[in-house]
């Protein structure tokens, strides 16, 4: 094809969304009120898991050594625990630091008078922290079997609760946004599949003067790819401003909130939304029209 | 000889042998209808001829002018246009094929959303003629058919008689060898389908071999022009200077 033709037929594109007018609004809306469903779940969800995430990372398991085991032994466990693959970070408490934390608690300022020594040597231990809470059990398990352990600390119902909810919220989602995502692309190719199908004469007549497939499909393509391109921007920019606004709201109009709760950031939500959206909406108008136009393409 | 030329020579071989136009023993059979719509028929049309193909609705006559252009394969026999056998075209060639078959239908099929030089236009720039000849062209053509003054109207705002004379000038822009028309006259008033015919004539006398589908008496009558008539999918008469015998 030369370069005058291919020009011809994008700019046939373009021209045919206006010349659409309606059909190219109503698509868009489409397309735009599939894709902002889906971005407003996503945004909800997404945060939803932020937020339990955090949550999880709060949750710690505190492991305690018989006492006659050596600082040096102490510090080899340690290492190994900072080893495990479900291991985020490891905090040590050492006896004295524990005595200054809760000996005003126990004895008042004058701590350290009262005690001539540290009564709680032997107490030093290892704050555990876990990429994945759900991964608890089995860490639990490991330290437990060590000899050196004398205790392992942990809430088993909070593990249990948090990595439930956070299975179920990730099942709910998937389903969800797979379900969305159906729809939208449902929605959106029935919406190109009606458009290109009112215009089956225009395609006969090209045919009939013998244009070839790409010279036909060019147009409708470009079209549903732009239709779909626009019908993503949309529901993106709109996502984008509605985010903001509410994050805005939320730390200004409820700032206990606020500093209770981290929410995701902009750039982390629109890092997934933008390609996703972008994907889809032009996608779908490509092979929406693309498919449709072959059907109409063997006369 | 270059490839291109040895395939010209032996298609020019092939239509001067068998005709620009060859049906052999040709059958259609849709797959919802009980009796074939064409059945068994054998035809020829030499290059510079001008054929009209008469008969009833449901003879045939339409399904004829598709198999011409390929629209459809027939269920047995050969259709061979211009040397080649449409059973033996490929998709991707049909385009080109087509190129060469100026095309007119009763109901015009234009497009409506363009004025009357882009429908014209539309068949130059398919075949990518570069648009300082495509000015040329289209113009030209346009007067030939009697529309030069309005190659900027709107075609939805024409009468029927001009919109065929546009889809003519469509049809012609390219200089096709064969010329098919499905009853061109069939929504126009006497006047205008007397015009329309005359145009056919004169593309007829400057070479081009014209198809006319048409149930039309009066213009198959008064032309005096080659006519086959057809019945229930047969071919029952084949006549040069015929006449058009309504038998109901």
């Amino acid at each position: 094809m030369k370069i005058r033709s291919l020009f011809y037929t994008l700019g046939q594109g373009f021209r045919n969304l206006f010349k659409n007018g309606w059909y190219s609004l109503a698509s868009i809306a489409t397309i735009g009120a599939c894709l902002f469903l889906f971005c407003i779940f996503y945004s909800v969800v997404g945060n939803l898991r932020y937020i339990l995430n955090n949550v999880e990372k709060g949750v710690s398991v505190q492991v305690f050594f018989n006492y006659d085991v050596s600082e040096e032994r102490v510090q080899e466990i340690g290492k190994e625990i900072r080893n495990r693959v479900e291991v985020s970070k490891v905090i040590y408490h050492s006896d004295e630091e524990i005595w200054e934390t809760f000996g005003p608690v126990w004895a008042g300022e004058d701590y350290d008078e009262v005690y001539m020594e540290n009564p709680l040597v032997g107490e030093h231990n290892f704050e555990v922290y876990l990429n994945d809470v759900s991964l608890q059990s089995s860490l639990v398990t490991w330290l437990e079997s060590m000899n050196e352990v004398r205790k392992v600390n942990y809430s088993e119902i909070t593990a249990n609760t948090l990595s439930g909810v956070n299975l179920i919220i990730a099942y709910i989602s998937i389903g969800i946004i797979v379900i969305l995502l159906a729809v939208s692309i449902f929605l959106i190719n029935n919406t190109v599949r009606v458009g290109i199908s009112v215009r089956t004469e225009e395609i006969n007549i090209m045919k009939y003067v013998g244009a070839t497939d790409f010279f036909v499909r060019a147009p409708f393509v470009l079209e549903g790819m732009i239709i779909g391109a626009l019908g993503a921007a949309l529901p993106l920019a709109l996502t984008y401003n509605l985010y903001d606004y509410v994050l805005g709201y939320i730390s200004g109009r409820f700032s206990v909130l606020a500093e209770l709760l981290t929410f995701l950031p902009l750039d982390s939500v629109f890092s997934v939304l933008m390609p996703v959206c972008l994907i889809v909406g032009i996608g779908i108008g490509f092979l929406g029209s693309f498919i449709t136009v072959h059907k109409h393409l063997r006369v | 000889m270059s490839r291109k030329q040895l395939l010209a020579q032996k298609r020019q071989e092939f239509i001067e042998e068998r005709g620009i136009i060859c049906m052999n023993n040709v059958s259609m059979n849709y797959p919802e209808a009980g009796a074939p719509a064409i059945d068994d028929i054998t035809l020829r049309i030499d290059p510079g001829e001008f054929v009209f193909i008469v008969g009833d609705s449901g003879s045939g006559k339409s399904t004829m002018i598709r198999l011409l252009l390929r629209e459809l394969l027939p269920t047995s026999g050969d259709v061979c246009v211009m040397g080649y056998n449409t059973r033996k075209l490929r998709h991707s060639q049909i385009p080109a094929f087509r190129r060469n078959i100026g095309v007119v239908f009763q109901d015009f099929r234009l497009l409506k959303d363009r004025n009357v030089y882009e429908n014209v236009a539309f068949a130059q720039r398919i075949i990518e003629v570069p648009s300082r000849e495509m000015r040329r062209n289209v113009p030209s053509i346009l007067a030939m058919v009697g529309l030069a003054g309005k190659y900027r109207s709107n075609v939805k705002k024409l009468s029927g008689g001009e919109q065929q004379r546009v889809a003519l000038a469509r049809a012609l822009v390219n200089k096709p060898e064969i010329l098919l028309a499905d009853e061109p006259t069939g929504n126009l008033d006497p006047n205008n389908a007397w015009e329309i015919m005359d145009l056919l004539e004169e593309i007829n006398e400057q070479g081009t071999t014209v198809v006319v589908v048409t149930h039309n008496p009066e213009i198959v009558n008064a032309m005096k022009k080659r006519v086959v008539t057809m019945k229930r999918g047969l071919i029952v008469n084949d006549e040069e200077e015929g006449t058009y015998v309504n038998e109901d």
